[in-house]
């Protein structure tokens, strides 16, 4: 009897290790794949990466300097376009639809959020790369808003549906219309919340490379205008990284390590951000 | 970002009772439209999406009907074109990755909800956050330099050398392959299992723990028999959720699987995936078959990513379902 | 936050405005074999006319076949020539012709990284398919070592890597080994891509070597200058007359003599196997593929610009860069054509 419960408890304890051991390893990795960016990425960042376009193929020297401003181009109208329909139609699922029209909003934002980023990148080929008869920065940003408008919908609706309903029953018994209720009482009491869901999603399409191989392209120069295919950080990583060239690698390396960089940064000041404000659900 | 709808009784209860002018006149049914107008994009554009996969293929599968995913032959010079060594190679990368990522994930998460004091737990919980955020490439990136050599000079041998007898672990070691992919993959998925498992976790509630230690039983007895069958579902649709990610996953994979269309046992051999072959034909395919068969493969796996999404989603809401009735009672 | 935001947006407008006004930015897409020799041409044209810029993205033949015709490119650019419903697919579609301008000469060389092996091999014809299609499958097997007489072949498994994207190269390799063996033309056959009986797939020139560099006991082809910027080792090959021939430029201007006598008048034609006794039997011209008919002027004028300066005083970049240069009579003849450019 006695040796039996000694059993379970070794078996409790050491089942109980193993749990530990397994977070052990999945936080570690984050660890491992940071401290391999910064040993690589750290010895080949220079000032060049960022204020010189690259090469030509096989010569040493040069930097991304046309990738970074064209990422941040993507990035820019994708939110540009991404932003507003998401967040607008977030304001509708919380504040105005009910039953059948909501369920299929939200289904179709379930649904556009589970497509395969490279799945958005045909379907952006074929709407706004053939008929335009260009790879362009417009086409990238078009993909990549595609995947920030479902996560800007969705959490847009559940931080608006959050805010106490006390606060939203004051302001109407003010005598406010319901669309100045919404914008200004509702909608600044969830901002903290909404504006963490933005830069989440920015963070997370800022790394996609699938959606943007055949809608940006890729560009050796600057890219003028919106209507041009543009270098971008995520390709070059790509495109670097496969080639042959050990100058190509330690760039890839460079680039990975401020890409990651960004997004890990983005990523921490949302959810300070998020902290800081009232209490609210997790997303 | 897990969709845990949390429903808020829509305080709405004046709108019948005003005119329809009324409203328009102080705004809220101008508001009503334009949020209406911009919530119904989403709908467009994803009805758009599945018209244009549907669409853009329609060629290929007349002309191939249902053997486009039972042949096994890609070429383009002869205009024939099966889909079954790219569904393999998905198939077989995907289920690698559950193997190594489902213990990994939920012994983590395990331990993330039932073990670590609230700290600690937040604190690793924040990591795993952020390891979610690593984009595919950067791990392709560290798939091509790091883990492929590794497994092409030590673990790839090593198998070789103990569990060579079973036609997994057979043929040259290249480093690149199924197994390689399915590992990269698994690294990548692994955070989405931990998330999810772990909100899953908590919402089993406390009175069923404290049942079960009340009974005699040890923590881990508590955990493993009481726990986690309760919160079974939800994990089961964190492992659907890690399955959906895992079969769209292009980047990393691409960069790491051999790019070669075969079906073989042997999990050292180079593969393809569906995601893979779009990437890299999709801008060159010439003529409209081609074009036509690699859209019907956009289009098969947008089915099965929907379909395992749909069912996670499904099985996460029964659970917290589940936990807040039995909450209550 | 919403200033900061502002600031950036009129940031972004000036700097969009800036670059609109800046030079003609010409795209064009298409082989990774002549990449390097195109990127530093671009560059080097950019430094001469500035007001010219000319985006070239190596993203292999096929893809340059293809967005040329989708219209998406300005120009392509290929080292398989546009077949024949190829180039009706683009008649139809643009009501106006594609014209093909050879620019260069290259090689298509076997690379290998083989632990042990230091020197230069030997490939016959017959050992290079039966690598290719899976039935030579050591290093050690007689038909490698039987033309590397006193080199210490190890018994290791050959890795094969080969092109997974639509190619110039696989096709001139294809093309070649097609010429060669008569089981490799009825099966697989040639193209731009095909379907391979092994081994593992690496995108573009860029993507092979790298898998050859990485992956020991492996054997792939690429163009020479691949193998010669990345220091890989790349093999002689047994020409038609019977010798070993490394490839250089002297021995691809050796196999482009012959066809350079009798150009066709759209310049599309084959040089693999070409007789000769110093010929590199795997060479190829490179196309660039410009439409018949710009829409835009400023374009237009700038193609036939840049085209010109490529077969003149281009032509002295190749050498550097282990490519050969046209051959007089082809150039001659090229001048003429770029006037069917309208």
């Amino acid at each position: 009897m006695i040796t039996r419960l000694r059993y379970r408890k070794f078996v409790s304890g050491f089942m109980l290790g193993m749990t530990g051991l397994a977070a052990f390893i999945t936080v570690s990795v984050l660890f491992f794949i940071l401290g391999y960016l910064v040993y690589h990425g750290g010895t080949s960042i220079n000032w060049n990466f960022f204020t010189k376009l690259p090469t030509p193929v096989g010569e040493a020297g040069g930097g991304m300097a046309n990738a970074i401003v064209g990422s941040a181009k993507l990035l820019f109208l994708a939110s540009l376009i991404g932003v507003p329909v998401g967040f607008l139609g977030g304001v509708y699922l919380a504040e105005f639809s009910g039953g059948a029209i909501a369920f299929v909003v939200r289904y179709a934002a379930d649904l556009l959020n589970g497509v395969p980023s490279i799945v958005i990148g045909i379907f952006a080929y074929a709407l706004v790369v053939l008929p335009f008869k260009h790879y362009s920065t417009l086409a990238g940003s078009f993909a990549l808003a595609l995947m920030m408008i479902p996560i800007t919908l969705r959490s847009t609706e559940q931080f608006l549906q959050a805010v106490p309903g006390s606060l939203r029953e004051g302001a109407m018994a003010l005598g406010a219309s319901k669309w100045k209720t919404i914008a200004s009482v509702i909608v600044p009491a969830a901002y903290r919340g909404i504006l963490t869901a933005i830069l989440l999603a920015l963070a997370r399409v800022a790394g996609e490379t699938a959606p943007l191989l055949f809608t940006a392209f890729g560009n050796r120069f600057w890219s003028p205008g919106w209507e041009q295919p543009t270098a971008s950080l995520p390709v070059m990583i790509y495109t670097y990284a496969i080639s042959p060239y050990d100058d190509w690698h330690r760039q890839a390396w460079a680039a990975g390590l401020v890409l990651l960089g960004l997004i890990l940064v983005v990523n921490i000041i949302a959810r300070a951000i998020l902290a800081r404000g009232v209490s609210i659900p997790r997303t | 970002m897990a969709a845990t709808t949390t429903t808020v009784p829509n305080a709405g209860p004046v709108s019948g009772s005003r005119s329809f002018l009324r409203k328009l006149r102080e705004g809220d049914e101008i508001a009503r439209i334009i949020t209406f107008l911009f919530a119904s994009t989403v709908v467009l554009v994803t009805i758009l999406l599945v018209f244009e996969l549907w669409h853009g293929s329609s060629l290929a599968r007349h002309k191939f009907g249902f053997g486009f995913f039972v042949t096994s032959v890609w070429d383009p010079i002869a205009g024939d074109f099966g889909a079954l060594p790219f569904i393999y190679g998905t198939l077989v990368t995907a289920l690698v990755s559950l193997a190594i990522a489902v213990p990994l994930g939920i012994g983590a998460a395990i331990f993330l909800a039932e073990l670590a004091p609230q700290k600690i737990s937040d604190t690793l919980q924040f990591f795993i956050d952020l390891l979610a955020a690593v984009p595919s490439v950067i791990y392709g990136l560290l798939g091509v330099f790091i883990i492929v050599p590794i497994m092409r000079e030590y673990i790839q041998p090593f198998l070789k050398s103990t569990l060579g007898f079973l036609p997994l672990f057979t043929g040259p070691a290249y480093g690149i392959g199924f197994f390689t992919a399915g590992i990269v993959l698994a690294i990548m998925v692994i955070p989405y299992i931990v998330s999810v498992s772990r909100e899953v976790l908590l919402s089993v509630p406390r009175d069923q723990r404290e049942a079960a230690l009340a009974l005699g039983s040890t923590r881990w007895e508590s955990t493993w028999k009481v726990v986690v069958p309760f919160a079974r579902t939800g994990i089961m649709g964190s492992i659907f959720l890690a399955l959906a990610r895992a079969l769209g996953e292009t980047m990393a994979v691409t960069m790491v699987i051999g790019n070669t269309p075969t079906i073989s046992a042997s999990l050292f051999s180079p593969g393809y995936s569906i995601a893979a072959v779009i990437a890299n034909e999709f801008s060159e395919a010439t003529g409209d078959l081609y074009v036509q068969s690699l859209i019907e493969l956009g289009l098969v796996l947008f089915i099965l990513t929907f379909v395992l999404n749909g069912l996670a989603r499904l099985l996460i809401i029964l659970t917290a379902q589940r936990g807040s009735e039995m909450g209550r009672t | 936050m919403k200033r900061f935001a502002g600031l950036l947006l009129v940031v972004l407008a000036l700097a969009g405005m800036v670059w609109a006004q800046g030079a003609l930015l010409i795209n064009g897409a298409g082989a990774t074999f002549p990449y390097p020799i195109y990127s530093k041409w671009f560059d080097e044209y950019h430094k001469k006319f500035t007001n010219v810029q000319i985006n070239y993205q190596s993203v292999g033949s096929g893809a340059g076949i293809k967005q040329v015709t989708e219209g998406t490119v300005d120009f392509g650019a290929s080292d398989a020539i546009m077949n024949d419903d190829q180039l009706k697919a683009y008649a139809d579609k643009h009501g106006s012709g594609i014209l093909h301008f050879p620019m260069v000469l290259g090689a298509v060389v076997p690379i290998y990284n083989v632990p042990g092996v230091n020197s230069a091999l030997n490939f016959t014809p017959e050992a290079l398919a039966g690598i290719f299609l899976g039935r030579v499958t050591k290093w050690n097997d007689p038909a490698i070592a039987s033309a590397n007489k006193g080199v210490n072949l190890p018994a290791n498994d050959i890795v094969v890597v080969h092109r997974s994207d639509g190619s110039g190269t696989t096709y001139i390799w294809t093309d070649y080994l097609s010429k060669v063996s008569s089981d490799w033309n009825t099966k697989p056959g040639k193209g731009a891509s095909i379907s391979w009986p092994v081994g593992l797939g690496g995108k573009g020139n860029e993507g092979v070597s790298g898998l050859i560099r990485n992956t020991p006991n492996s054997i792939g082809y690429v163009e020479l200058i691949y193998a010669v910027q990345t220091k890989i080792e790349y093999a002689s090959v047994k020409n038609s007359s019977g010798d070993f021939v490394k490839a250089d430029f002297g021995s691809v201007s050796a196999a482009a003599a012959g066809a350079a006598k009798d150009m066709p008048d759209d310049f599309r034609v084959s040089i693999t196997n070409a007789p000769g006794k110093g010929a590199y039997p795997i060479s190829s011209f490179t196309w660039l593929l410009i439409p018949a008919k710009f829409s835009d002027a400023g374009k237009r004028d700038a193609m036939k610009g840049f085209i010109k300066w490529g077969i003149t005083d281009g032509q002295s970049y190749a050498e550097n860069l282990s490519y050969a240069k046209l051959p007089k009579e082809v150039v001659a003849k090229e001048l003429k054509a770029i006037d069917k450019i309208q």
